[in-house]
C-alpha cells in the first residue's frame, strides 16, 4: 500500500479519517443535546436555533470557513479566549479541520437525531416514569436506546459530510500538508500541478472506497440496531 | 384506619371538568363509566401523570398531591404501579429486562411478596423471559406488563381498561390472573373499566363516574343493586351481585348447586368444580316476580324475599320499573312493567317470590 501511495497521499488519507472521526465523535453529544431541545424544548428563540444550527446547510462553505476565520482565528474573540485561557488553537492546525468538518456536518446530524427523538412514543417514557425512572433515567434507559438508530444515521452523515468537506476547511486553516491538508484538498493540490493527474485518481479511487465501505457500515448497523429495537 | 386511597381533585381540561373525590380500602376498587367520563383522567391524576388544578391525593396515608400546600410527587418517587390498556413494553427490551425495569428503581424498598418466582408463576409468564415485546400475543403482553408493574414493588396498582384492546378469548385468560393479584397479593388496585361484567366479577368496590363527576359509590353488590344509580346515563343495567360456592354438581343434569347468602341456586355450566368460590350476577330483566311460591313452572331457581324499594318509571315511554328485594339481607333486583307493579299491587314491605330465568357465572 505504502508504494503504490506516496507518504505525503498516506498521510491526507490518515488525516482526513483522524478529522472526520474526530468532528463526529465530538460533536455527538452536543448533537443530540440540541435535538433533544428542538424536539422536546418549549422556549423562546427555539425558532430562532434552529435556524443557527442550519445555517451552514444554506451558507456558501466558505462564508461558513470565513465565519470560522473570523470567530476561532487566534485574533477571533473565541480563538483568543481558548488560546488565553486553555492554551487551545484551532486555525491552522488539524483540530480547526475538524471544528469546520463538525459544523458542517452538524445540521445532517442534528436533524437525524431530532426525527428520532421526535417519533419516540411519549407513552413508553410515562411507563419507565411510573416504574421508578427518574427523568435522566427515563433519557438514557428508554428514549435515547430507541432513537438509536437515529444517532447511527446522525452519525454516519456527520462523518461523510466530514470527509468530504472542502470550502470551509480551505478557507479557516489553509491546505497546510500533514497538517490541514485532508483528502478533498490533496486531491484540489494535484489538479492544480502539471502532472498530478494520476495521484487525483488514485486518492480519488481511496475516497470512493471509503465511502463505500462507510455506507456498507451504516447499513449492517442500522440492520443490527433495527433488529434489536422491532417496534411494537 | 387509614384508607388505600384517599382523592379529592379537580381538574379542568378544556371544557371538561373532572371534580370527584372518593376514597378506597383494600380489594379492587373499580371506576366504572361511559367513554370520556374521566375514569383515565382520574387514575392518571393518581399515577402522577397529571398535576390537577386543584385538589389532594392521599395514598396508605402519605400525601403525594396537596395543591394548597404545594406537595406535588413526581410519578416516578410514587411507588404506584400501573398497568396501561396498550401493554407499553419497552420494544427494545427482552421481557426478562422488562419485567426488572422497575425491579432495579425499587431494589431499596426492601423485600415484600413481590417475588420474582412468585410472580412469574402467579401470571403464569415464567417460559417467555427471553422473548421481545413484539413476538408475544395481546394476552401474554398485557401479562408481562402487570407483572412489570408488581416488581417495581408498589403500594397501589392502577389499571386502565388492561382488557379492553383484547378478545374475549384472552380476556378470559387474563381475568383468572386478576383475581388472584386482588386475593393472594393484598395489594389495593383501583381498576378502570367500562364494562359491567368485569366489574362485577372482580370488583370489591365501586365507583360511578358520569361527567367528571362521581355519583356513586361503595361495596359492588350495593351500587350495582341500587335503582337511583341504574337510572344514571351509562350506568350498568341494575343486578345482584352474588358470592356463591358450588355445593354440589349433578352429573346427569349437569347442574351445579350454588349455595349463596339469599338461597341455592342452580346453574347448568360446565366446568365448575365442587367447594370452587365464585360470584354471579343477576340482571334485574331476567327476575319475575310473583305474589305466591310458584309451582309446575321451567324456571328452577326462585327465591323468597321483600320488596324494600320500588325504583322511578324509567325508559322514554315509562314503561318499566325497577324493585328492589331483600332476600336474606341480599339484594335481588327486578324489572318489571308499569302495569304489572299496579296489577300485583306491589309496594314496599310486601313478600314476594323472585323467579330468576338466568343466572350469569363469570367463572372460568
Amino acid at each position: 500500500m505504502s508504494d503504490w501511495l506516496s507518504p505525503e497521499e498516506w498521510t491526507a488519507v490518515r488525516l482526513s479519517l483522524l478529522v472526520a472521526t474526530t468532528a463526529t465523535i465530538a460533536s455527538l453529544p452536543i448533537g443530540i443535546a440540541i435535538a433533544f431541545l428542538l424536539a422536546r424544548g418549549r422556549f423562546w428563540g427555539k425558532s430562532l436555533l434552529d435556524a443557527l444550527v442550519h445555517l451552514p446547510l444554506i451558507m456558501p462553505p466558505v462564508v461558513t470557513g470565513y465565519l470560522l476565520l473570523i470567530g476561532f482565528g487566534r485574533r477571533g474573540p473565541i480563538g483568543q479566549f481558548l488560546y488565553d485561557w486553555f492554551g487551545i488553537v484551532l486555525s491552522f492546525r488539524w483540530t480547526g479541520a475538524a471544528l469546520a468538518a463538525a459544523v458542517m456536518g452538524f445540521p445532517l446530524m442534528v436533524r437525524a437525531i431530532r426525527l428520532s427523538i421526535e417519533a419516540v412514543d411519549r407513552k413508553l417514557e410515562d411507563a419507565a416514569g411510573t416504574l421508578g425512572a427518574s427523568p435522566l433515567w427515563v433519557f438514557l434507559a428508554v428514549t435515547l436506546p430507541l432513537c438509536l438508530p437515529g444517532i447511527v444515521v446522525g452519525m454516519i452523515l456527520s462523518f461523510a459530510k466530514a470527509m468530504g468537506e472542502f470550502g470551509a476547511t480551505i478557507t479557516f486553516v489553509s491546505n497546510i500538508p500533514g497538517e490541514t491538508q485532508t483528502l478533498p484538498s490533496a486531491i484540489y493540490t494535484f489538479t492544480q500541478v502539471p502532472g498530478g493527474e494520476a495521484g487525483a485518481m488514485r486518492l480519488t479511487l481511496i475516497s470512493i472506497a471509503i465511502s463505500v465501505i462507510a455506507l456498507f457500515a451504516s447499513e449492517a448497523m442500522a440492520r443490527f440496531v433495527g433488529r434489536r429495537i422491532a417496534i411494537e | 384506619m387509614t384508607p388505600a386511597l384517599d382523592i379529592a381533585v379537580e381538574h379542568r381540561l378544556g371544557n371538561f371538568l373532572l371534580d370527584a373525590r372518593f376514597t378506597a380500602d383494600g380489594g379492587l376498587t373499580a371506576l366504572f363509566g361511559r367513554s370520556g367520563s374521566g375514569k383515565t383522567s382520574l387514575v392518571n391524576v393518581i399515577g402522577g401523570l397529571i398535576r390537577p388544578t386543584r385538589g389532594r391525593v392521599v395514598v396508605a396515608g402519605e400525601t403525594l398531591v396537596n395543591t394548597d400546600r404545594g406537595i406535588f410527587v413526581p410519578k416516578h418517587r410514587r411507588r404506584i404501579g400501573y398497568v396501561f390498556q396498550e401493554a407499553r413494553l419497552f420494544p427494545h427490551l427482552t421481557v426478562r429486562q422488562n419485567l426488572l425495569f422497575g425491579r432495579w428503581f425499587a431494589r431499596h424498598h426492601g423485600h415484600d411478596g413481590t417475588e420474582i418466582a412468585n410472580v412469574l408463576e402467579l401470571l403464569g409468564i415464567g417460559h417467555l423471559l427471553e422473548r421481545r415485546p413484539a413476538g408475544l400475543s395481546g394476552g401474554e403482553k398485557q401479562r408481562v406488563a402487570i407483572g412489570r408493574a408488581l416488581l417495581a414493588r408498589p403500594r397501589l396498582l392502577l389499571m386502565d381498561e388492561p382488557l379492553a384492546s383484547l378478545d374475549e378469548a384472552r380476556k378470559a385468560e387474563i381475568l383468572p390472573y386478576i383475581e388472584r393479584l386482588r386475593d393472594e397479593m393484598g395489594l389495593p388496585i383501583v381498576y378502570v373499566s367500562h364494562s359491567a361484567t368485569e366489574v362485577a366479577r372482580l370488583a370489591t368496590n365501586l365507583v360511578i363516574l358520569d361527567q367528571g363527576a362521581v355519583k356513586a359509590s361503595g361495596p359492588t353488590a350495593e351500587v350495582m343493586s341500587r335503582l337511583d344509580v341504574a337510572m344514571l346515563p351509562g350506568a350498568p343495567e341494575a343486578s345482584a351481585v352474588l358470592d356463591a360456592e358450588v355445593t354440589a354438581l349433578d352429573p346427569v343434569h349437569h347442574l351445579a348447586t350454588l349455595s349463596t347468602q339469599a338461597g341455592r341456586l342452580f346453574v347448568s355450566r360446565p366446568g365448575l368444580r365442587a367447594g370452587a368460590r365464585l360470584r354471579v350476577r343477576i340482571l334485574a330483566s331476567d327476575v319475575l316476580l310473583s305474589l305466591k311460591p310458584l309451582e309446575g313452572i321451567s324456571a328452577l331457581n326462585v327465591l323468597h324475599g321483600t320488596i324494600v324499594e320500588i325504583g322511578m318509571e324509567r325508559g322514554t315511554d315509562g314503561a318499566a320499573i325497577d324493585l328492589r328485594i331483600d332476600c336474606n339481607g341480599v339484594m335481588l333486583v327486578a324489572r318489571l312493567t308499569t302495569k304489572s307493579v299496579a296489577q300485583l299491587g306491589l309496594k314496599p314491605g310486601s313478600p314476594i317470590y323472585a323467579v330468576i330465568k338466568s343466572v350469569s357465572v363469570d367463572a372460568p
